[in-house]
């Protein structure tokens, strides 16, 4: 794959790294002429000199060919111009974009960027999963569908304990997918499936309608 | 009419100065308090500290009952990223864009926004009055 990064601070450069390993074909393209040359350096011709929010520049290394589209500047405007510029000018089939504030995520997709990482939003999901009392986490999120897998943890002081999964009003557009015991192997739910303190529910919901799967599967 | 600048340069203080005079309802907003001094002790309009690619801080400016939204940062991409928070986001009427790059001015403006390049402009002026 060829594979476009903007940006070739630490993040670029690290990100560079790790793809020229995978094998792909990579170029970044960073304004700083020093950090170019660290670069260049160090690992050949893959770092190219100029501002990735110029539609001239990323004509000149190709961008029209590339399957990726990877911003990573420090800030946000920066990244979004940038893949605004791939995408409309390139026709780049997949855009990313890193996100300081991570209330862009949003307006960034609906300007057309494909995917956008914060890493505000991965800290506090870490944060989530290691704090064992927080009742759901979030385990995925699949974009296009608007759709979210979650992981409720069933405690000893749930209101739904011992009871049979039929007999839980799950709201609309909600499914268990997975329960995982405390002990023994993880199962598909059935109708007359127990919950018991300990399980581990693996369910698919909607962002709107988490709150009441959180209530339906833990009691008010 | 309610106005948002974003910007306190040279240009956008002058602007909000003007405007004001004319009786609409100015709200300049900049990240850097220290260009505020460019505004006229008789402005009476509202000079606000923020950042204008911050959805929150264009609602303290009250981007939601605003009429017009102008963006005058020296950035273009900090202007491209405000204008299409005001449009796309508050749905603000009137929404305009200084974009220094001609470039990138044509690609926005084709997206939709109205832009305005003044190196284009001023380049174009100059010709003109040198070949007149």
């Amino acid at each position: 794959m060829y594979i476009i990064v903007i940006g070739g601070g630490r993040l670029g450069y690290y990100l560079l790294k790790a793809l020229l390993n995978e094998g792909h074909e990579v170029l970044v393209l960073e304004k700083d002429a020093r950090i170019c040359k660290t670069i260049t350096d160090e690992l050949g011709s893959v770092c190219y000199r100029g501002d990735g929010c110029e539609a001239s520049t990323l004509a000149e290394v190709g961008t029209g060919r590339a399957d990726m589209f990877v911003a990573v500047t420090g800030d946000d405007e920066d990244n979004l111009v940038a893949c605004q510029v791939a995408k409309h000018k390139h026709n780049v089939p997949r855009t990313i974009a890193r996100l300081r504030n991570p209330q862009n995520a949003a307006l960034f997709r609906k300007l057309g960027v494909d995917v956008t990482i914060s890493t505000t939003d991965l800290i506090l999901e870490a944060i989530e999963r290691e704090v064992p009392t927080h009742p759901v986490t979030h385990l995925l999120t699949i974009e296009e569908k608007g759709l979210v897998l979650v992981d409720v943890k069933i405690t000893a002081d749930s209101a739904t304990v011992g009871k049979a999964v039929k007999d839980l009003s799950l709201p609309k557009g909600s499914k268990l997918a997975l329960i995982i015991p405390g002990q023994g192997s993880a199962r598909a739910p059935a109708s007359n499936t127990v919950l018991q303190a300990g399980d581990q529910v693996i369910a698919v919901t909607t962002a709107e309608s988490e709150e009441a799967l959180r209530a339906a599967l833990r009691g008010p | 009419m309610k106005i948002i600048i974003m910007g306190c340069g040279r240009v956008g203080a002058r602007l909000a100065t003007l405007l004001d005079e004319d009786g609409h309802e100015v709200t300049v907003l900049d990240n850097d308090t220290y260009s505020f001094r460019r505004l006229p002790s008789s402005f009476g309009g509202t000079a606000l500290f923020g950042n204008g690619i911050d959805a929150e801080a264009l609602k303290k400016a009250g981007i939601e009952e605003a009429d017009v939204f102008v963006a005058l940062t020296q950035g273009d991409n900090r202007n491209v990223m405000s204008c299409q928070i005001a449009k796309h986001v508050f749905n603000v009427s009137r929404v305009m864009c200084r974009i220094y790059d001609p470039l990138r001015e044509e690609m926005y403006s084709a997206l939709g926004l109205e832009t305005m390049s003044p190196t284009k402009i001023f380049a174009q002026l100059l010709r003109e009055k040198l070949e007149e």
